[in-house]
């Protein structure tokens, strides 16, 4: 009884979804009777296999759903809205009903009232309108025609034609004699031509034959558990790599003869898993038939018209890709139908039809599947984003003013960004745009916008075809190996010099310079908690990037790259988190794949200050050049150095001890007739107080100017003054003259003198001299 | 439910422990597996082993138990059972046989054996010159400290 309870729930299920396409299509289309004969035996099939089941509810609302559907066959009612709209809700309870009954196999207690209320009063609109008398339950009208065989003697054209009526037997049989003695017009066409038939009935002929067709090919295909194909999966990329050593052996023993059996065990494995990789693969427009609905109702929801147009639905990819990319994709869709097209009064003004396009358009390309979303609505106006952005704190008005439009756009990715003036239920959160973002790369995709004003906004969607076997890059630490994907994978480093004097120390991380640029580095034997390599003469860093971090993977081996099976970890180390899965490699054993996002964020390098760092890439990615040209280099003591442009910098000062008097605890000198603060800057800079030494006087003070006060920053020496060569960005760390340098922004520590002036100025009141 | 009155359990010794599954919960029963180390796991997970493609954890029962370290160079065996759909391997110290047992001969773990034992085990039965203890598959593999006891009759 299960099984065929589980049997009905998945048939039917598949009957539901199609429903909302159909639903759709008919809305628009209201005279097809193609489609409204499909819903009404998909609703009748149900009903009744429910009174099979004894599911009494259900086989009410499938019922009362029915009855709405034979008025509308019958021409008694017309399709209005209000009537897709409560065939809808039909379909979606239904669609709730049959999951409980998936999972528990009762029909549950979901109250269908309501429903039922609203149904029969659409239907009895019917009734008033025409007086049609009410369809009795259990035998609607059109019961007849389902049992009626669509053709019944085979399904060939002329078959069809004879058996409607519309040709003789003998005009066909003349007719494919012709064909036989080499008349190469179809039949149909040699019909109409000898004036047997009539185009339309021909085409009513051949729709009538396709529909047949597609009924048997219901034949042609099996239903097998996904379960079942993974083991599948699993078994051939054992073979393949049982292949691989044999090949290998063959290689090595030329003179036993059997390397041709060897290749040819190569040939069959390799079609065999890529088989089975097909069996696996799914058409897009299987996800994509979901969306005219959600783009109905949202289009009616917000008193918009929005057409739906797909190209290249049938474009394969991995099952487990469409269910990564199915919200992300839904997200974006929705967004744009509530941001992207503008409401129909606004859009005849822009000279636009009043329906607004949403396109959607997937192709391979090159081993990768692009999905573009795309609208012709107004686009995104990078200004507004950079200003939004700026007013809610996420990038400084200087970043703002240096990001280029197409920079600025990235902004929708910032978690917590959002430009929708009022929130609606849809959108104007500000959560989401960001998890699209993070959903698509987890699974190594990417995802571009491209946008102009006026004219409309794109969605550019990269994909790998298949989660299941990856390009990876092996190493090893520790006696272990390692597989790390090569979608996180920039580039790999060996240094020419030991640890020691390769990488160096900054705030306590050890960094290494990369062309000019400080890397991170995360020793994977510490964070896997192995001792550390002992007489090393060289460093291997594997630069890796998660995210928007970059970062090196200090291993103890490079290995090779190579195709790997990406298999789950098992329960028992799932909890672990450094890693992502396990894979068999060529010798047979397991090999542990790395997270890397993982990796970056136990060594503390993102997450943290996520805000702060997608403006910094932001920043960086912007590339212009600062303003200032010379910079001043400082000495803090210890070997920790600073850097500030010399433009900030009024004047350099040297004061002695008897000069240094004291307002509120804050060491303060008197200056050109006012009162200056002293501020220790290795201190202000977290890189520990340097004690203002006072025995070694007089103190170096470099006069900085904020918003018409002056800082006095205390250094141990002030040191040269260098040219900028445009590496140097304030905030951020960098090497000069051989040094690792903090460079001091000023905008950061604004702040900082704001309030200590304020405090010493009110000292300076309550002095009162 | 009534149980039959004679079942068929695999036995194997762990230390001085003598415990048994039922033969039907028993995939197979390797030797030499090479494993793979997954440092930062669970001290009872000694690694992964390639199961024909599938991959399996590993779990030495010597230190489910909480027993002594086995000594250096003895190679313990692999006792590959299902549980939850999902291929564990048990690290024992030698399989002993096929044993019948009898029903009656059953009985539930007294309160004075070691908690860390009689959390893992169903019972015991008494053969004639030890008691055998069924091990609890479920438990035993799932390695979470805080586990929650299940109504267990």
């Amino acid at each position: 009884m299960d099984e065929i309870i589980g049997e009905f729930v998945v048939e039917s299920m598949e009957g539901i979804d199609r429903l909302d396409q159909s639903l759709i299509v008919l809305e628009t289309d209201p005279a097809n009777h193609g489609i409204l004969d499909d819903i009404f035996r998909t609703l009748h099939s149900i009903k009744g296999a429910c009174g099979f089941l004894d599911f009494a509810a259900l086989e009410k609302v499938a019922h009362r759903g029915e009855n709405l559907l034979s008025l509308l066959r019958e021409d008694t009612l017309k399709v209005t809205p209000e009537i897709t709209d409560a065939l809808l809700a039909t379909v979606d309870t239904i669609r709730t009903m049959l999951e409980t009954v998936g999972e528990t196999g009762e029909e549950g207690t979901k109250d269908v009232s309501e429903l039922l209320v609203t149904l029969e009063r659409m239907a009895a609109q019917g009734d008033r309108q025409t007086e049609a008398p009410e369809p009795t339950a259990g035998s609607t009208p059109s019961e007849a025609d389902l049992e009626e065989p669509v053709a019944s003697d085979g399904d060939r054209l002329g078959d069809i034609l004879t058996d409607d009526g519309d040709t003789e037997r003998v005009d066909v049989e003349i007719a494919a004699k012709e064909q036989e003695l080499g008349d190469d017009r179809p039949i149909g066409e040699i019909l109409v031509d000898e004036k047997k038939t009539t185009p339309s009935k021909v085409d009513e002929a051949l729709t009538k034959q396709a529909e047949s067709r597609g009924n048997n090919q219901v034949d042609s295909t099996i239903r097998v558990d996904v379960k079942l194909l993974d083991k599948l999966m699993n078994l051939v990329g054992e073979l393949v790599l049982t292949r691989n050593q044999i090949v290998e052996l063959a290689e090595n023993h030329p003179e036993e003869h059997f390397t041709p059996t060897a290749h040819s065990l190569n040939l069959i494995t390799s079609e065999l898993q890529e088989g089975v990789m097909k069996t696996r693969m799914q058409p897009i427009g299987n996800l994509w038939a979901k969306l005219p609905r959600v783009v109905r109702d949202l289009s009616r929801q917000m008193g918009k018209k929005v057409e739906i147009e797909m190209d290249g639905a049938d474009t394969e990819l991995d099952k487990t890709i469409i269910e990564a990319i199915k919200d992300p994709l839904t997200h974006i869709v929705r967004n744009t139908v509530d941001h992207g097209i503008e409401s129909p009064e606004d859009r005849p003004a822009a000279g636009k039809p009043e329906a607004g396009i949403l396109r959607l358009k997937a192709s391979h390309e090159g081993g990768l599947v692009t999905i573009e979303i795309s609208d012709d609505g107004a686009g995104i106006d990078a200004d507004k984003l950079k200003a939004k952005a700026v007013r809610s704190g996420q990038i400084t008005e200087e970043v703002a003013n240096q990001m280029g439009d197409n920079e600025a756009l990235y902004l929708i990715f910032v978690p917590g960004f959002s430009t929708a003036d009022k929130v609606s239920a849809v959108s104007g959160r500000g959560v989401g745009m960001d998890v699209v973002k993070t959903n698509i790369e987890r699974i190594g995709g990417t995802v571009e916008v491209r946008t102009e004003i006026g004219v409309g906004t794109t969605f550019k969607i990269k994909i790998p075809l298949t989660l299941a076997i990856i390009p990876a890059l092996t190493v090893r630490c520790a006696g272990s190996r390692f597989a790390i994907p090569q979608v996180n994978l920039l580039e790999l480093v060996r240094t020419s010099a030991p640890r020691s004097e390769a990488l160096e120390d900054f705030h306590g991380t050890p960094v290494y310079r990369l062309r000019g640029r400080l890397l991170p580095i995360v020793d994977l034997r510490q964070q896997i908690g192995k001792p550390p390599r002992e007489n090393e003469r060289s460093v291997n860093i594997v630069v890796l990037q998660a995210d928007d971090v970059h970062f090196g993977l200090v291993v103890d081996e490079i290995l090779d790259t190579q195709e790997i099976v990406v298999k789950p970890l098992c329960a028992q180390v799932s909890s672990v988190p450094h890693y992502s899965g396990s894979t068999t490699m060529g010798d047979g054993r397991v090999a542990l794949i790395l997270d890397v996002m993982n990796l970056a964020g136990e060594a503390g390098l993102n997450s943290a200050n996520k805000n702060y760092d997608v403006a910094a890439v932001l920043a960086e990615s912007v590339q212009t050049p600062r303003s200032e040209d010379t910079i001043l280099l400082l000495d803090l003591g210890g070997e920790k150095r600073a850097a500030m442009p010399l433009s900030t910098v009024t004047r350099l000062e040297k004061f002695e001890l008897t000069e240094i008097e004291s307002a509120k605890e804050q060491p303060v000198v008197q200056y050109r007739g006012s009162i200056m603060p002293l501020i220790d800057l290795a201190a202000t800079l977290g890189l520990g107080s340097h004690e203002m030494q006072y025995g070694e006087m007089p103190l170096s003070v470099a006069v900085y100017s904020h918003e018409g006060s002056e800082v006095g920053l205390v250094v141990s020496a002030i040191l040269d003054i260098v040219d900028n060569d445009g590496l140097i960005e304030p905030g951020s760390a960098c090497v000069i003259r051989g040094k690792v340098t903090e460079v001091v922004d000023p905008q950061a520590y604004g702040h900082i003198y704001n309030s200590r002036i304020e405090e010493i100025q009110s000292a300076e009141a309550g002095a009162s001299w | 439910m009534t149980l039959p009155s004679h079942r068929k359990l695999c036995t194997f010794r762990v230390g001085d422990l003598y415990l048994g599954v039922d033969v039907l919960d028993v995939q197979e029963v390797l030797y030499h597996q090479e494993i793979t180390e997954v440092p930062g796991s669970h001290e009872t997970v000694s690694g992964l082993i390639n199961l024909r493609g599938q991959v399996a954890a590993a779990l030495d029962l010597r230190v489910r138990f909480k027993l002594p370290e086995r000594t250096e160079g003895s190679q313990p065996v692999h006792v590959v059972v299902r549980s939850n759909d999902e291929a564990v391997s048990l690290l024992v110290d030698e399989i002993i046989d096929v044993t019948d047992v009898a029903t009656e001969d059953f009985e539930e773990a007294p309160d004075t054996v070691p908690l860390s034992t009689r959390e893992l085990i169903k019972g015991a039965y008494k053969l004639d010159d030890h008691l055998l203890f069924t091990l609890d598959i479920d438990r035993t593999v799932q390695l979470d400290p805080y586990f929650t006891t299940e109504d267990h009759s």
